[in-house]
């Protein structure tokens, strides 16, 4: 179980003072896929690194299973947006995968098994041999996933993940996270800003503010858990909640009739 | 490949033909069939083989202190906090005094012993290397680095799969750097204070009037900082392949 209770970070440094995140406070229970959606710039990123230990609140905590986060712990891994730097252009995508497993001195056939099995996973048993520059940007952000999911971590940490692959690829990205997740059981905290990628992914979906950030809304996402990028984007009940979180981020919850037409053009592009 | 042939070709044909048309006296630039002659001549001496041989060792030994102490000072100053802050204007006062101005010192503290030019050319090296890890390590991504500590790697093997890695590329031009001034160096200290080696038998060649010999054992030295370099630069290509590949392949 993940707890973050008021939350503030104030980045400070050479005269200039940004409040990155204002006050966020929320929870997920162990095993829960949620989704947090909010616009570029409101604090996603830093919100991923307070809970993954890498990054100190100003103010308030982050406790997991009861424990208070200080630094990175063991069964937490995190997918960074920034794929392609977050993996070591200097090994071979199997010792990317392998590196955190080695730290840990897990015996070697056993850290082989575990490795071939993620990569399996993840539909990359063939590439192991290769580097990450030598694969497309789908495949190394696969990579990624396959070294969080090898770390076999109780929480699962993305950030934008899919940010930057083209639009088939990352459907297939998608569902991979969500068949992963039914699998693994993990608890997964997932950020995007892209609304339609929440709704469609999460059981629940935290609306962040822009800046100065609160959490806006928890939206629970009533869709089967069986989900299609086909039916389920076009099931009323998931049009229904995209509006819904559109709203809520254009208008502070206001006017959420006029958002129908809006779709993953309208959550914004960059990153 | 080709063309540079040629220039050395063109070269060589102008050595040749200058003195013999009596545009500079053979007294002073010996023809370039004499000066290979005279070469011919050392290479079958022993005591030009042991002045190679001490040149190389001076070069060498001190090539790789300056190697190991820079990669090691470089790494300490680099990711211990404030250390880089406190030595940043040592390091920009120390490393700009040109190494044989410290060429007195040494006279003074080892006469014309080996120490002498090892002390100049670790020295000179030194700087060399310091400063492209220093280049190196600020280098890092910050991603990787993030990415290193979130998956539980803790100082030490940081430095090891990351901030090593990363300043690898910079460290082996460094070295490459280096080691051109280290032959500059340690034949400068031979030829000024008459440490065993190359540079003090040019200098025994031209004060005993054997012009040809003094050519060829320049151009020997010469020839040892093209293979110097040529060595330097096959190790970085064959250590770097993924760096090299990254830069040429990967779009931004
Ligand atoms: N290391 C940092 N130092 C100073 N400001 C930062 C730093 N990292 C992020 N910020 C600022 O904090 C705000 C939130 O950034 P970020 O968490 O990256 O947002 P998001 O991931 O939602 O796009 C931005 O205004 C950004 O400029
Ligand atoms: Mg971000």
């Amino acid at each position: 179980m993940l707890e973050v209770k008021g939350l503030r970070k104030v980045y400070e440094g050479s005269g200039r003072r940004v409040e990155a995140l204002r006050d966020l406070t929320f929870r997920l229970d162990a095993g829960e896929l949620v989704c947090v959606v909010g616009p570029s710039g409101c604090g996603k990123t830093t919100l991923l690194k307070c809970v993954a230990g890498l990054l100190a609140p100003t103010e308030g905590s982050v406790t997991l299973d009861g424990v208070p986060v200080t630094g990175p712990r063991p069964g937490l891994a995190v997918v960074f947006q920034e794929y392609g730097r977050s993996l070591f252009p200097w090994m071979r995508v199997t010792e990317n995968v392998e590196l955190p497993l080695r730290q840990r001195k897990m015996p070697r056939d056993a850290r082989r098994a575990r490795v071939s099995e993620a990569l399996d996973a993840v539909g990359l048993g063939d590439v192991g041999r290769a580097y990450p520059w030598e694969l497309s940007g789908g495949m190394q952000q696969r990579v990624a996933i396959a070294r969080a999911l090898a770390y076999e971590p109780d929480v699962l940490l993305m950030d934008e993940p899919f940010a930057a692959v083209d639009a088939q690829t990352r459907a297939d990205l998608e569902d991979l996270v969500r068949g992963l997740w039914r699998r693994r059981g993990m608890t997964v905290l997932f950020v995007t800003h892209d609304i339609d990628e929440a709704v469609y992914l999460g059981e629940r979906v935290l609306v962040l503010s822009p800046s100065p950030t609160v959490v806006r809304e928890e939206v629970v996402v009533e869709l089967p858990a069986e989900r299609d990028q086909l039916t389920t984007r076009a099931d009323v009940r998931f049009t229904g909640l995209r509006s819904r979180v559109l709203g809520l981020i254009r208008d502070g919850g206001g006017a959420a009739d006029q958002v129908s037409k809006a779709g993953r053009s309208g959550s914004g592009s960059d990153s | 490949m080709i063309p540079g042939a040629l220039g050395l070709l063109v070269c060589a044909a102008l050595w040749e033909a200058v003195p013999r048309l009596g545009l500079v006296s053979s007294a002073y630039l010996p023809p370039f069939t004499t000066t290979l002659d005279a070469l011919g001549g050392e290479l079958t001496d022993p005591a030009f083989w042991s002045a190679l041989g001490d040149t190389l060792t001076g070069w060498a030994l001190g090539l790789a202190l300056a190697t190991a102490g820079g990669v090691l000072a470089g790494l300490v100053i680099a990711t211990v906090p404030y250390l880089r802050e406190l030595t940043s204007s040592t390091v920009e006062f120390l490393r700009p005094i040109p190494s044989v101005a410290l060429i007195p010192l040494a006279i003074l503290l080892f006469g014309t012993e080996l120490r002498s030019v090892l002390l100049l050319v670790v020295y000179a090296a030194f700087w060399q290397v310091l400063v492209q890890v220093l280049y190196g390590v600020q280098d890092v991504d910050p991603v990787a680095e993030d990415t290193a500590r979130a998956f539980g790697l803790g100082p030490w093997a940081r430095i090891r799969h990351v901030v090593w890695p990363t300043a690898l590329p910079y460290v082996m031009t460094g070295v490459r750097l280096a080691a051109a001034v280290a032959l500059i160096l340690a034949v400068t200290v031979e030829l000024v204070i008459g440490a065993p080696g190359l540079g003090h038998r040019i200098n025994v060649a031209q004060t005993s009037q054997a012009v040809p010999d003094m050519y060829a054992l320049i151009l020997v030295a010469g020839c040892l900082g093209v293979l110097i370099n040529t060595g330097a630069r096959l190790v970085e290509r064959r250590a770097l392949s993924w760096h090299r590949s990254v830069r040429t392949e990967a779009p931004a």
